[in-house]
């Protein structure tokens, strides 16, 4: 029998949800006898190029780009886990949740203190850009989620536990040490 | 004086004072019932009903309920660890609840209790509301994203005259935690850090210290809230 085939992203993340998977230490070695990987940037695989059994995310969305890539990895993994605060609740970028992005952009690009000289009030505004979005949004309330790994980052046993009994079909104990928000 | 009386939780019998709060006879047995409002020997005040428990099987906060001989109380069912989780991550959700940045977490009751009952995420949208951060005391900051309405502060934080620190602010949705701006100017070191300690959640905090506890050892990195509770167990 083949493989489970995983896939990682990092959306409005800042990697160190993946720093924490490669936290496993030496581990690795046993998770690619495990597992092989797809899309993710561990492998930099940029596009997926088979459909996946396992999609792990970092990150809230919190702009299109996001969004899309987010849809794309619903669409082709079986299973999709959000990893860390920030797929979970939003996390740090949520912290302009509730100020309205106006106020955001203004104060980043035009007001701020550490803006320099921007009299024309420029703001980037190339359609290359994706467009922010009104708030960060969980992945949950964008697309359907099967699991939730918490921590800032959730450490590396966890992730391995995880990993390890969604692959094997053993049953998954956490120890009270390893569920952590922080 | 005090009368004697008993009483079950979950089946399992025990003795406690009439009169006395069921979550306190409780813990007196080394049952652990989850409080955020509730303080011993404080007047309750019965906001948080994470202390729901069912007496003779009706729903009521064991924080307010007297002790009466023969009470059935239920708490450790299903249902009921059920209806607490859900509790935990609706205030979760109605705050701005971020822990990776905020100085109480590892000491925090809430996120213990998130701990405690392994909530993964919480089953309600996110408000996200905008809230202020209050930092005119020149001891303490008052975070307002993370207050959860308890009012430990309004009714054990006072001066000499019995005069509160702290107030509620509006009705409703817009209910706030405000201070006393004028009182708050000649706060103690000593009231400060009593009012970081008595807030569950992390909307008191002191200024100029922040983080002094490492990883692993604060309150509940290694044992859940309650483990001092339930390690009293007779």
């Amino acid at each position: 029998m083949s493989k489970p085939i995983i896939a990682t992203a990092s959306l409005a993340g800042c990697f160190g949800c993946h720093m924490s998977i490669l936290d496993i230490d030496d581990r690795i070695l046993k998770l690619i006898e495990l597992v092989d990987f797809n899309k993710s940037p561990i492998t930099d695989i940029k596009e997926f190029s088979q459909r996946c059994n396992i999609g792990i995310i970092e990150g809230g969305c919190c702009n299109t780009e996001n969004v899309e890539v987010l849809k794309e990895f619903r669409d082709k993994c079986d299973i999709l886990i959000s990893l860390g605060e920030c797929a979970i609740m939003g996390g740090l970028p949520a912290l302009r949740n509730g100020i309205p992005v106006k106020e955001c952009l203004d104060e980043a690009y035009c007001d701020g203190i550490t803006v320099g000289e921007n009299k024309e009030k420029i703001m980037p505004n190339d359609e290359e850009l994706p467009i922010i979005l009104d708030k960060v949004y969980p992945l949950h309330e964008i697309v359907k989620v099967d699991y939730y790994l918490p921590g800032c980052p959730p450490r590396a046993d966890l992730i391995w536990e995880a990993v390890v009994a969604l692959v094997t079909g053993d049953e998954l104990k956490i120890p009270y040490e390893l569920v952590k928000f922080d | 004086m005090s009368e004697k009386v008993k009483f079950t939780i979950d089946g399992k019998e025990f003795e406690g004072t009439k009169g006395q709060f069921i979550v306190d006879a409780a813990a007196e047995n080394g049952v652990y019932i989850p409080v955020l409002c509730h303080w011993k020997d404080v007047t309750p005040s019965g906001s948080c009903r994470i202390c729901s428990v069912k007496v003779n099987g009706r729903f009521m906060t064991a924080c307010t309920t007297p002790l009466e001989d023969g009470m059935e109380v239920e708490s450790e069912t299903e249902e009921i660890q059920d209806i607490r989780k859900a509790i935990v991550e609706m205030l979760f959700v109605e705050g701005n609840h971020f822990c990776p940045a905020c100085e109480k977490s590892g000491d925090c009751d809430l996120q213990g209790l998130g701990y405690r009952y392994q909530m993964m995420v919480p089953r309600f949208p996110y408000a996200f509301e905008r809230r202020e951060l209050d930092a005119a005391s020149p001891k303490i900051f008052l975070e307002k994203n993370r207050c959860i309405f308890c009012k430990r502060c309004i009714r054990m934080i006072k001066d000499e005259q019995g005069k509160s620190y702290f107030a509620f602010k509006y009705r409703g949705k817009d209910l706030e935690i405000s201070m006393d701006k004028e009182l708050a100017k000649n706060m103690s070191e000593e009231l400060a850090q009593e009012a970081m300690d008595i807030c569950p959640v992390g909307a008191i905090l002191r200024k100029e210290v922040g983080f002094a506890k490492p990883i692993g050892t604060r309150k509940y990195d290694k044992m859940p809230i309650g483990s001092d509770v339930e390690s009293s167990q007779k």
